[in-house]
């Protein structure tokens, strides 16, 4: 029996009078991917930063590893933290800091381990993500894909145990796009890692995704894996996958 | 504003200057940063200090010599312009001008950063944006300001000396005499200590507003503009209560 790594009940998020969440419940289990897919604003990023506790949700429960999140003070979420790792979506790489630096500031930050070690480690996740030579690049030298790719490497320094991956393809041309995708399969088969991927890239999620969940009005409207996506009656989820427009009225420009 | 907007900011300014105090004393202690931002904050800002004070040094001296010459002021100069520079023009412009830039400066950077997630990349990589952004800041500006102040006196009472010389035809003695007889370590203490109180309201308003920034570029803009007025605003209210409160002190 695969064992559960998150346990999400009530999930309930409100800015003013918009309910964002409404009381979402579910599981990730450990090793697997989930792929949260939806409409632009539907708080699909909104759910996954209440996963590392970087938002706090008005209402519920985020179970990791049998500790409550949610009741947390900021500092207490620093160890799990630690084991849950985010790419965002702009890749947030310090601007004041170059590549090196940046790939190496968890290891400074946690570890004790010596400068040429660091050094060492940083070349190492830079190669995973299929990136070298670049230590002293500064992140505006970089192009989006690439930056992407050293925040991936950055998410991985401390071999966490959980991805929390924000839009990871968003404003990447269709090759640069797979490639991410094929990132994330070898990270996800070669470390073991449990991901969450928030993306309404169809491709990506079909390359990534062992279960898909399909975000409507606060609510999954749909969560199973593939075969069951594929057999769903849910007219929604068939539009949504197909990447079918909705009907608008015609503009005349 | 509203009121209780006014409160809300207020409470925001007590609450991160708690968190700033708090991640201070938790090692470990990042000293490198520290030194980082005195150089960022201090040492590029001396050029700008310098050239506001000594000239506003200078410009005492004439004012003061031009305007009242029938009280035969201006065998006074020095001590007319050293006090003047010393509690009051020198603490004040200095932290006006230096805090202009080095408030706007904190803003946009943290606001920068706040708006392209670097921020949030800070917390979940389990670092804390106080310790590692606000304090550095705030301990470089409780250092540094003070030290320019100091800076900036000197070179005003310098400004003072080339215009009494140059202009006025006093002996350098004279006027240095003068600066040297009436100025007392009260009113050096009193100066400094008002550049200490602006440089801590400068850097909190700066890391506040730059925390809080929503909303792309335009929010950075906006941010940094409320940076400026309000630290502007705070420098120039304090300094009458704190000229009040070094005069029953000193």
């Amino acid at each position: 029996m695969p064992e559960t790594l998150f346990e999400i009940r009530g999930l309930t998020k409100k800015y003013g009078p918009r309910v964002v969440l409404d009381g979402l419940d579910f599981d990730i289990v450990k090793g697997e991917c989930l792929v949260i897919l939806g409409r632009s604003g539907t708080g699909k990023s909104v759910t996954l930063r209440q996963l590392n506790g970087l938002e706090r949700p008005d209402a519920g429960s985020v179970v990791f590893d049998g500790t409550d999140l949610t009741g947390l003070e900021e500092r207490q979420l620093f160890p799990f933290r630690r084991r849950i790792a985010m790419l965002f979506q702009g890749g947030a790489l310090f601007d004041s800091m170059n590549v090196l630096e940046n790939v190496a500031f968890p290891l400074r930050e946690h570890t004790d381990i010596q400068e040429k070690e660091i050094r060492e480690t940083v070349r190492h996740k830079l190669s995973l993500v299929g990136l070298k030579d670049v230590e002293t690049k500064m992140p505006s030298d970089l192009s989006g894909g690439m930056k992407k790719r050293v925040a991936l490497a950055r998410s991985l320094a401390l071999d966490p145990e959980v991805m929390l991956f924000d839009e990871p393809t968003t404003g990447l041309d269709p090759i640069t796009s797979a490639t991410i995708g094929t990132l994330i399969n070898s990270v996800q088969e070669g470390t073991g890692v449990t991901s969450v991927v928030v993306t309404h890239d169809i491709p990506l999620a079909r390359r990534v995704g062992d279960r898909i969940a399909l975000l409507v009005e606060g609510k999954f409207s749909f969560l199973g894996d593939w075969k069951e996506a594929e057999s769903s009656s849910d007219p929604f989820l068939a539009d949504f996958l197909a990447g079918r427009e909705e009907e608008v009225e015609h503009v005349v420009v | 504003m509203k009121i209780r907007e006014i409160a809300e900011e207020t409470g925001g300014l007590g609450l991160l200057t708690g968190r700033a105090f708090l991640a201070l004393l938790r090692p470990p202690y990042e000293i490198g940063l520290w030194i980082r931002q005195m150089e960022q904050i201090g040492v590029r800002s001396l050029g700008v200090a310098s050239i506001t004070t000594i000239f506003t040094g200078m410009v005492l001296a004439l004012q003061t010599a031009l305007s009242l010459p029938a009280l035969g002021i201006k065998y006074y100069i020095g001590s007319v312009v050293s006090k003047s520079l010393v509690r009051e023009l020198g603490p004040v412009l200095t932290a006006l001008i230096v805090g202009g830039r080095i408030g706007s400066g904190m803003t946009a950077e943290i606001g920068t950063m706040k708006v392209t997630e670097q921020i949030d990349a800070l917390r979940s990589m389990a670092a804390d944006p106080v310790k590692k952004l606000v304090v550095p800041k705030l301990i470089a500006s409780l250092v540094m300001l003070p030290a320019l102040t100091v800076i900036g006196d000197a070179l005003g009472i310098l400004g003072g000396l080339i215009v009494a010389t140059s202009t006025l035809n006093l002996p350098a003695g004279l006027y240095l005499n003068d600066v040297f007889d009436s100025l007392t370590l009260g009113d050096v203490g009193s100066g400094v200590a008002k550049s200490f109180f602006f440089a801590y309201f400068i850097a909190i308003v700066g890391c506040y507003n730059g925390l809080n920034t929503t909303g792309g570029a335009d929010g950075v803009g906006r941010a940094t503009t409320n940076t400026v007025v309000l630290a502007a605003i705070l420098v120039l209210i304090s300094d009458f209560f704190l000229t009040k409160l070094f005069y029953l002190l000193v």
